[in-house]
């Protein structure tokens, strides 16, 4: 029991001090922050000079599109890179388990996420003085920095080079951007395009964040919230499974 | 089990599809002992540190260091051992200093602890000076230096070298060989591979000869010199790995 709890000591100092690295090598660098931040506005904004309405009705993509693509900005750099160059290696002659090493890489994403979320989040609630209850935003916001920033390390264990893990992860990026009510809400497309939308994880965050500005039920902030960690479970352990073989 | 063998090895093999990387092979290697494994490219020296350091999984057979299995306690092995890959593979981006505290942090160095202990060993690898320089600004031999600084972290009893002095200058490699002395003389376990057999010859206390996966010898230096009349540990390496006939021919052609 002891032992257990000695290991599981050991696995979280590793996936702590692994996320930290990670954050101060890689994210909080220009290309990441421009990625993660500068880009989900400069869309949103582009979309409302398009169409000039409420802005207020945009929020809420521009939030859930700043967690996808802040959490995913450095992903195929932190694994592919290293992986190449015998660092990530490095990681697994430490006295930690994989599964730690995986959830290191993870946490740097939803860390660096985190802030640049915040950022944007409290930001537009300050700007436009909305007031959404802050533990419906922390029961979507939360789950899908841990989600997006799966999917990317599962897609980057995918593949062995740094570009094809970008071009890769560009693909659900932009699939998401576009059908998952992000600026168009799902329930105004065509029946079979809502199918789809209701296949892709980003949908239940622009959802969960758009029922939290306009005053949803918590059965369905906890709904969306559950629904959210599913997917999580559904790109970690392959992940990890993945991350093990390419050691092998 | 003999109480000071510290690695023991029995009929470990290891297979990728068709081809036999290691070949049962057996062997122990006592405390505080240089142990050098020996052998042409593609002999399965690495495989066999990859399988020991929890890497790789045997196909068949058995390890143990420290009397910890490598199958099923490898995250124990990993907290007494200090592994120097052939390739340098620290962080670009991290300082020199940055790097070794990293390690520190990962193996779990206590806080108070840390920074004391990276700055002797950086001082100790003479690289205290650069120590705020970027590791992707080192030169080839502070690199290796600092890779092996980088095992050394958390004091491990055992330490795994592969290939530590290629690539290094003359006079980083006999630095790096005084460490190895230093270091057998405070108890450390080395098992060292090499292609350099005088610097195997200088170091080990025995060495294996490896071909093709299997153990075709091992003993001391001095003693395989004895048993095949050779006067140093290359001849003894031709003789043993067959490769005697090719290079007197090679010399009969010039």
């Amino acid at each position: 029991m002891k032992k257990e709890s000695k290991m599981w000591r050991d696995n979280l100092r590793g996936i702590f001090y692994i996320a930290l690295k990670d954050i101060k090598t890689y994210y909080f660098k220009p290309p990441a922050v421009s990625w993660g931040i500068v880009f989900p506005i400069t869309w949103i904004l582009a979309f409302y000079l398009r169409n000039p309405g409420s802005f207020e009705e945009l929020v809420p993509g521009l939030i859930a599109m700043t967690i996808l693509f802040s959490t995913t900005a450095a992903e195929a750099v932190v694994i592919n890179f290293e992986l190449r160059l015998g660092s990530l290696e490095r990681l697994l002659l430490a006295p930690i388990n994989i599964s730690a090493i995986l959830l290191g890489k993870v946490l740097g994403g939803v860390i660096f996420g985190f802030v640049m979320t915040s950022i944007v989040a409290i930001g537009s609630t300050i700007l436009l003085r909305l007031h959404p209850p802050i533990i419906y935003l922390i029961l979507i916001i939360i789950p899908s920095l841990f989600v997006f920033s799966s999917l990317g390390a599962l897609l980057c264990v995918m593949v062995k080079e740094v570009f094809e893990a970008q071009t890769l992860l560009n693909l659900p990026r932009f699939l998401m951007m576009f059908l998952s009510g992000v600026v168009y809400p799902v329930s105004r497309m065509p029946v079979a395009l809502q199918y789809v939308s209701y296949a892709l994880p980003l949908t239940y965050t622009v959802e969960g964040l758009r029922f939290s500005f306009s005053g949803g039920s918590d059965k369905m902030i906890l709904s969306y919230t559950l629904i959210l960690i599913g997917f999580l479970l559904l790109f970690i352990l392959p992940a990890v499974k993945l991350l093990s073989k390419k050691f092998e | 089990m003999n109480k000071d063998t510290i690695i023991q090895v029995s009929d470990l093999t290891r297979r990728y599809g068709e081809t036999l990387a290691v070949d049962h092979i057996n062997f122990e290697v006592a405390k505080g002992e240089v142990f050098g494994f020996l052998g042409p490219n593609g002999a399965g020296k690495t495989t066999t540190i990859r399988m020991l350091t929890g890497f790789s999984k045997p196909t068949h057979g058995k390890a143990s260091i420290l009397g910890f299995d490598i199958n099923s306690q490898i995250v124990q092995i990993k907290k007494h051992i200090g592994v120097v890959p052939e390739i340098s593979n620290l962080y670009d981006e991290l300082s020199g200093f940055d790097n070794l505290l990293f390690m520190a942090q990962l193996y779990g160095v206590s806080r108070t602890q840390r920074r004391k202990r990276v700055e002797e060993l950086l001082k100790t690898f003479r690289l205290y000076e650069r120590k705020d320089s970027l590791f992707r600004t080192f030169s080839r031999g502070m690199k290796r230096a600092l890779t092996i600084a980088a095992a050394l972290i958390h004091n491990p009893e055992v330490l795994f070298l592969d290939e530590p002095t290629v690539g290094l200058d003359v006079v980083a490699a006999r630095s790096l060989r005084n460490l190895i002395s230093n270091l057998r003389q405070q108890g450390t376990t080395i098992f060292l591979t090499t292609h350099y057999l005088e610097e195997a010859d200088l170091l080990c206390d025995r060495v294996a000869i490896l071909v093709k996966g299997r153990i075709l010898a091992i003993d001391t230096p001095h003693a395989l010199k004895d048993k095949t009349n050779k006067k140093s540990l290359e001849e003894v390496f031709m003789k043993i790995t067959g490769l005697e006939p090719e290079v007197m021919a090679i010399e009969k052609g010039k």
